[in-house]
């Protein structure tokens, strides 16, 4: 389903970063990157005009002529961007959003391990397998 | 233009023209263009786009009603323009059919237009309309001609109802007087207008909505075969056009948008194998590819290829983009435009892709390359510059993509490289542009059209530069314009690429360096690793040997490259340190230490980093290597920074070190940059503040000793690998600096770090003392110098000298004085080496000598443990004990043991002063309590003289005498008797032995005796327990008034009974009055006539003071030659006694006190005194306590006739006085007597006498404790109960 998958800390390193292919990989670690440009517009103009009753979602960030970047930021400013084949017409805004609400569920219960350090990379086996969940199901 | 009775059907206009909407008034719109000819030939005139427009109100099925603007035209009536079935379009409808007649006269109508009339009928009918509608216009001269015939008239109006109208009276109209402007005319035209619009509303409400139904019927139609998406295509369009001329833009964009979502399913159903036969039209090869289209309203060009059923994909696309382009340009939403252009660019190409349509190689890029540009003239063309730039945000895709798209065109055409195109690519070219076909005649005279600037940058390689550059930095500009630096710093990389290409590193480099910085920052590891790469070809390029050394030394150690890129980084390295220094141009590289290893640990060979002087300090540095293979480093040196004067403030006992640093923390954090990561942790102290003078607290806080190093910005400070060339970037590019000049260096040379962690032992340097901070590290590769500027967290060491130090402590707490204790020498040799024939003279005193022992050893040792034992030579002279020392290196423990003896002081007595040997200022052991032991304590000063300094040592010790002696005086009538307690005070038991007692002074008296009354010779006296000795002094004359005495015995630990462990304990003490001077008897005399007292009756008190035998002969002398006033008062004085009962068992009643003069003559003598008193209690009552005291008159000369009554009154005040203190001692009554004398002294003149209490041994109460009965009164009748 998903080609990349990514978790970037509040200061905008990346805690976690996966694509399917190896190949592209260089490639998709710049597209999540730049996608914090629009990321972090979102979040102002949230900011400015909700206050605080803000939605996790921050739907389609940009589309490319491949892919289409997704993202989603935590109350803690740790956001998750999920990169879509542009081909892969059948997915909805609501697949989307229930991938991100899983990944922040898995994202939340690594941040609960009280042995791992926040800031850090994940390592979780239990995080990866559920990124792995979300990019095999493209088959 | 026609004539006679016209016919005319109202159609819509066509949207072509509705751009213009009309604002003005109905009724006057229509009275222009509507004119009646004012021929009398009736002829009604059209004027040839005879528009009417009509306000009025929609209400279409399913939406809400809205005020819509039609537009009609009036045209002639003709057979041919009645729609035939089945065509739909809507545009060109005859929606209301109107005959005109100005018919008035009756044959007329019955011959002509009767028939006329049913005709049109009947065509209309044929065709299906019902929407007609007949005016007859009364002209006003023709009812001035037929004057009062008003009837007939009227009745033509009446015919045509009756022939044609037969229930719908309204679709007959009465135009009167059209020409005039009278009343009658403007109401009926007003009428006739309102007719109209209704008419037309309903005429067009029915079509619309009937139209729709058809439109949706069509689309239900879509899966059955042959249905064809361009035939609905046109169907919906129309709805959209006529929404479009109503100027609903809202309700005609809707249906565009539902025509592409149609489309896109299809493509999507295709892609999911669902392939609808109409979309083969769309699958065949693109073969042009000339961009959006946007200036014209409607692009009929691809309207009618669409209606034809040849368009290809990116016609149909192109088309209705354009169409929703229009509409919302007419809603005002541009910005929508831009979003949705780059959606359907992306759409475009991927549905290509889906459909597998042959595309030319290039096409795509050319169609979307060119789009953008248009969608961006297009916005420009209608918005202004201001409102652009506020929206730069929207537009700022299409310029990144147009840029991109130019980019690979660019590529594909061989235009980037510096050798230009090959005639492959110029083929290729060629190819491409014909698919763009001609210009389009709108943009064939602006000279910046976006078919103009494809066509020139495929021309050449230059005029593609100058587009491609402009508008990569029109991007970049708005990129940064909207905060979007990711976005432009990505954009600038690829320009760089475009730079490095083209054979133009320096201007690649600055991009490079930016982008790269950022992601650094970031900590985005993968693009730092591949922008760093693409740095490093640039910086090679360019020949900067030094940061191409620096980036290749960060790529060996990057783990993201495969192990064979960083072992060929890492020779790259290798090979510039080992060019010779000529060839390299730099003599010397330095870099930072950051690239080449990581320091993550410093360990101290002693383990508390702190060593003295001159001794072995290991330094021990963990250096994680990050290179990919072993590297042989020339040297490795550690910066020392030496702080002399740290270590005379704090003492090598200051600050304890960590014999360990580590760095991990420091070091980053896998994953988390290191610019973000906290770096140093903050080190945290508590402070406290106290006031000066007393030392109290006054405040306390937290400080934050490294906050300089947390608090700084981040920003600025540059990452270790600031790649940019030092002359851009300033200071912060600047190279590490090297190590300081002429500071300590520790060194270690010809060291091979191996990757992964290594350990290198460094000999620290210890020769001064000081603080030493290990502050920089600098590893020589060669020519190349890896440096560590600052070593932080701050690793210090501390190297002390120090004086020697002599201590001696009990071997065993508490010390006790009288027994040999043995104590400990601790001497700490410091920087001074104890040579042979060094001695410790110890100056002699008495009261504590030094117990010399053979064979008495001395145990050397180190920090480490003990070193040698050598035997210590113990000699004493008089005045000093030598004892002499085994040769000892420096910073060196030297311990031995010496047995001292503190002799107990004998008693309350002083010493005699003493002086040293050395000529001390006199001193004396200081006895005073301990609190905790309650055991009196002496400090006995030790002076030593030892052999390194001038100055004697004084070193004090502590004892504590073990017993706690008291004696005190007891007396039975006239026989007297001496009680000493010993208390033993310590911890441990004694025996005593040897306990004697003796007159002590220089007046022995042989007659005296005292004879022992104590059982055994040696005494148990256990810890905490005390044992009393009683001794009766018996003298054959009278006993001396005071008496000096000794109190001796020996003592030993218990359990070691020979007699030389024994040491003599002496007490002295003193006791004065002793001789019995008089004996009070008192008696208890019940009233008359009663065997026992009673309670609330008087009883009587007898005391009989009885003055005892007269001391001794020599007494009396020494009496008197002692205190004459006290002689006087022994012979001659008076005595005072009072009864006092302080228990309040008795009531004393009457005279409680008097005076009794002594007779002078010697002898026995006595006086008896009655007082009354009263029993206040039955049972066995206490007698009153009765008082004798000494009665002195200040001046025996003037002792006055009255004195008696004098003294009495003053001595009951000074009695009420000590009743009412209920502890009536004799203390607080000396105190007394002792303020009234100083006042006598005061006031001569006043003669006040005085009262002194006798001695505890001179007055002898017979009745002491007596008890008598006392019955409880005769008629007592309420009983007390007392109950506890």
């Amino acid at each position: 389903m998903a080609v990349c998958i990514a978790v970037i800390a509040k200061e905008n390193y990346p805690l976690y970063i996966r694509s399917v292919s190896p190949q592209n990989e260089l490639k998709f670690h710049y597209t999540v990157h730049t996608s914090l440009d629009v990321v972090e517009e979102k979040i102002s103009a949230v900011g400015k005009s909700l206050g605080d009753q803000r939605e996790f979602y921050l739907g389609l960030l940009y589309p490319t002529e491949d892919y289409k970047v997704y993202g989603y930021v935590t109350n803690s400013k740790v956001k998750f961007v999920i990169v879509v084949d542009s081909a892969n017409t059948s997915l909805r805004d609501n697949e989307i959003r229930s991938m991100f609400r899983k990944l922040h569920n898995s994202f939340t219960d690594v941040m609960c391990n009280p042995f791992h350090t926040p800031g850090s990379p994940i390592q979780s086996k239990a995080f990866d397998e559920i990124v792995s969940g979300m990019m095999s199901q493209s088959a | 233009m026609c004539r006679g009775p016209g016919l005319v059907h109202v159609s819509l206009h066509s949207p072509g023209s509705a751009a213009a909407p009309r604002a003005h008034g109905v009724e006057e719109v229509s009275r222009d263009n509507l004119s009646v000819g004012s021929s009398a030939s009736t002829c009604l005139n059209v004027s040839p786009p005879c528009v009417c427009v009509c306000a009025c109100v929609l209400r279409t099925y399913g939406r809400a009603p809205k005020m819509i603007h039609l537009e009609a035209n009036f045209v002639q009536f003709k057979e041919e323009l009645l729609p035939k079935d089945g065509t739909k379009a809507l545009l060109t409808f005859p929606f209301l059919h109107i005959y005109w007649t100005d018919c008035c006269d009756a044959e007329a109508y019955r011959g002509s237009v009767k028939e006329d009339v049913s005709r049109w009928q009947s065509s209309l009918r044929a065709h299906g309309s019902a929407d007609w509608l007949i005016i007859v216009v009364d002209g006003g001269d023709a009812r001035k001609k037929n004057k009062g015939n008003i009837l007939p008239r009227s009745s033509i109006v009446d015919k045509i109802r009756g022939d044609f109208c037969n229930k719908q009276n309204d679709r007959c109209v009465v135009l009167s007087e059209p020409l005039k402007d009278s009343s009658r005319s403007q109401e009926s035209w007003n009428s006739l207008l309102l007719k109209l619009r209704t008419l037309l509303l309903m005429s067009f409400t029915k079509n619309l909505g009937r139209f729709e139904d058809d439109m949706r019927t069509l689309r239900e139609k879509r899966t059955q075969p042959g249905w064809s998406f361009c035939q609905y295509f046109m169907v919906q369009e129309e709805l959209a056009f006529v929404f479009e001329m109503l100027q609903q833009f809202e309700d005609a964009l809707v249906q565009y948008d539902e025509l592409d979502a149609l489309f896109t399913q299809y493509v999507l159903n295709f892609g999911a194998g669902d392939a609808a036969k109409w979309l083969g039209s769309f699958c065949s090869p693109v073969l042009n590819w000339s961009g959006l289209l946007l200036r014209r309203p409607i692009d009929m060009e691809k309207r009618d290829s669409i209606q034809r059923g040849s368009a290809s994909l990116l016609d149909l696309r192109s088309y209705l983009f354009s169409r929703q382009c229009t509409l919302l340009i007419f809603l005002q939403r541009p910005w929508e435009v831009t979003q949705r252009a780059l959606e359907l660019l992306h759409n475009c190409v991927q549905e290509l892709r889906l459909l597998e349509v042959s595309v030319l190689r290039g096409a795509l890029d050319c169609w979307v390359f060119l789009s953008c540009l248009e969608v961006l003239h297009r916005i420009e063309s209608c918005c202004d510059r201001a409102q652009l730039a506020a929206n730069a945000s929207h537009t700022v895709g299409l310029w990144a993509y147009a840029a991109d798209k130019l980019k690979a065109l660019g590529h594909l055409c061989g235009l980037v490289s510096c050798k230009g195109p090959t005639s492959e690519d110029l083929n290729r070219t060629v190819d491409l542009l014909a698919g763009l076909g001609d210009e389009r005649p709108e943009t064939v005279n602006s000279l910046q059209s976006p078919y103009k600037k494809l066509k020139e940058a495929l021309s050449s390689v230059e005029a593609f530069e100058r587009h491609y550059l402009e508008l990569c930095q029109a991007a970049m500009e708005m990129y940064r314009a909207v905060g979007r630096l990711r976005s432009a710093r990505l954009l600038g990389k690829s320009l760089a690429e475009f730079y490095m290409s083209k054979g133009e590193p320096e201007r690649a480099e600055a991009l490079l360096a930016e982008a790269l910085r950022s992601y650094v920052c970031e900590g985005w590891t993968f693009p730092v690793t591949h922008t760093r790469k693409q740095m490093g070809e640039c910086q090679k390029l360019l020949r900067r040997s030094a940061d191409s050394l620096r980036t290749s030394a960060l790529l060996a150690g990057d783990g993201n490259l495969s192990a064979e890129e960083r072992t060929s980084f890492c020779r790259d390295v290798l090979d510039y340190a080992g060019q010779p220094a000529d060839e390299g141009g730099d003599p010397s590289a330095t870099l930072d230490m950051g690239v080449l290893a990581q320091l993550t640990r410093i360990r101290f060979g002693p383990d508390g980093a702190c060593v003295h002087s001159g001794a072995a300090l290991r330094v021990e540095l963990t250096l994680r290597c990050l290179m990919p293979v072993a590297v042989r480093v020339d040297e490795l040196a550690v910066g020392v920074h030496l702080d002399a004067e740290r270590v005379t403030k704090g003492g090598a006992r200051g600050a304890a070190l960590p014999g360990t640093v580590d760095f991990e923390a420091a070091v980053t954090a896998p994953g988390r940059p290191s610019s973000l990561s906290a770096g140093p942790p903050p080190e945290m102290d508590e402070a406290h503040d106290r006031s000066p003078s007393d030392d109290s607290l006054s405040s306390a806080g937290v400080v934050c000793r490294n906050a300089h190093l947390l608090v700084r910005r981040h920003d600025s400070g540059s990452p270790p690998d600031a790649s940019g060339p030092p002359a851009r970037n300033g200071a912060s590019g600047a190279p590490p600096a090297a190590l300081k000049e002429g500071a300590p260096v520790l060194r270690a040379s010809g060291i091979t770090l191996e990757p992964g962690d290594n350990s290198v032992v460094l000999a620290a340097a210890s020769n001064e003392a000081g603080t030493y901070t290990l502050r920089q590290l600098c590893v020589t590769l060669a020519n190349v110098n890896f440096v560590l500027p600052h070593i932080y967290p701050s690793v210090q060491y501390h190297v002390y000298s120090q004086e020697p130090q002599l201590s001696v402590r009990p071997l065993s707490e508490p010390l006790l004085a009288g027994l040999p204790q043995r104590v400990k020498f601790t001497l700490l040799t410091g920087h001074y080496a104890v040579r042979k024939g060094d001695a410790l003279q110890l100056s002699n005193s008495d009261s504590m000598p030094v117990l010399a022992h053979v064979g008495c050893t001395a145990r050397i040792a180190n920090n480490g443990g003990a070193v040698a034992e050598s035997a210590l030579s113990v000699q004493s002279s008089d005045k000093v004990t030598s004892i002499g020392l085994p040769p000892t290196p420096p910073y060196h423990t030297l311990e031995f043991h010496l047995e001292v003896l503190c002799l107990i002081p004998p008693g309350p007595e002083r010493l005699a002063d003493e002086r040293l040997t050395n000529g001390e200022a006199p001193r004396r052991p200081r006895s005073y309590s301990h609190p905790d032991t309650a055991m009196a304590a002496i400090d006995q000063r030790m002076s030593i003289d030892c052999p390194w300094s001038i100055y004697s040592t004084l070193l004090s010790l502590t004892f504590h005498i073990p017993f706690k002696t008291e004696h005190s005086l007891l007396s039975a009538g006239n026989r007297k008797y001496i009680q000493v307690c010993v208390h033993n005070v310590s911890d441990c038991d004694f025996t005593l032995a040897h306990v004697k007692l003796a007159e002590k002074g220089p007046q022995r008296r042989a007659s005296l005796e005292m004879p022992c009354l104590n059982a055994c010779a040696r005494q148990l006296l256990c810890s905490k327990q005390s044992v009393y000795f009683l001794w009766e002094a018996t003298c054959k004359e009278a006993l001396p008034s005071s008496l000096e005495c000794v109190f001796s015995a020996s003592f030993c630990p218990r359990g070691r009974c020979e007699d030389a462990a024994f040491e003599p304990f002496h007490y002295h003490f003193l006791m004065d009055n002793v001789p019995t001077l008089y004996s009070v008897r008192a008696d208890m005399v019940p009233p008359a006539g009663e065997r026992h007292c009673r309670s609330g009756s008087l009883c009587g008190l007898e005391v009989v003071i009885e003055r005892a035998a007269r001391p001794a002969d020599g007494e009396p002398a020494a009496a008197a030659a002692d205190d004459k006033t006290d002689a006087e008062g022994l012979g001659s004085g008076k005595v005072m006694y009072e009864v006092a009962d302080s228990s309040s068992n008795w009531a004393v009643c009457g005279r409680s006190s008097g005076l009794v003069s002594m007779p002078s003559s010697s002898g026995s003598w006595a006086h008896k005194v009655h007082i009354e008193v009263m029993p206040l209690f039955a049972g066995h009552l206490p007698f009153p306590k009765i008082k004798v005291l000494k009665y002195l008159p200040h001046n025996a000369s003037s002792v006055q006739a009255d004195a008696d009554s004098q003294v009495e009154n003053d001595s009951l005040s000074l009695l009420d006085k000590t009743l009412d203190d209920a502890a009536a001692d004799t203390a607080s009554v000396r105190s007394r007597g002792s303020v009234q004398s100083l006042g006598e002294q005061q006031h001569r003149g006043v003669a006040l006498p005085r009262l002194d209490p006798f001695g505890p041994g001179q007055v002898f109460n017979h009745s002491h404790a007596r008890q008598v009965l006392v019955l409880p009164a005769a008629d007592e009748h309420i009983v007390e109960v007392h109950a506890t």
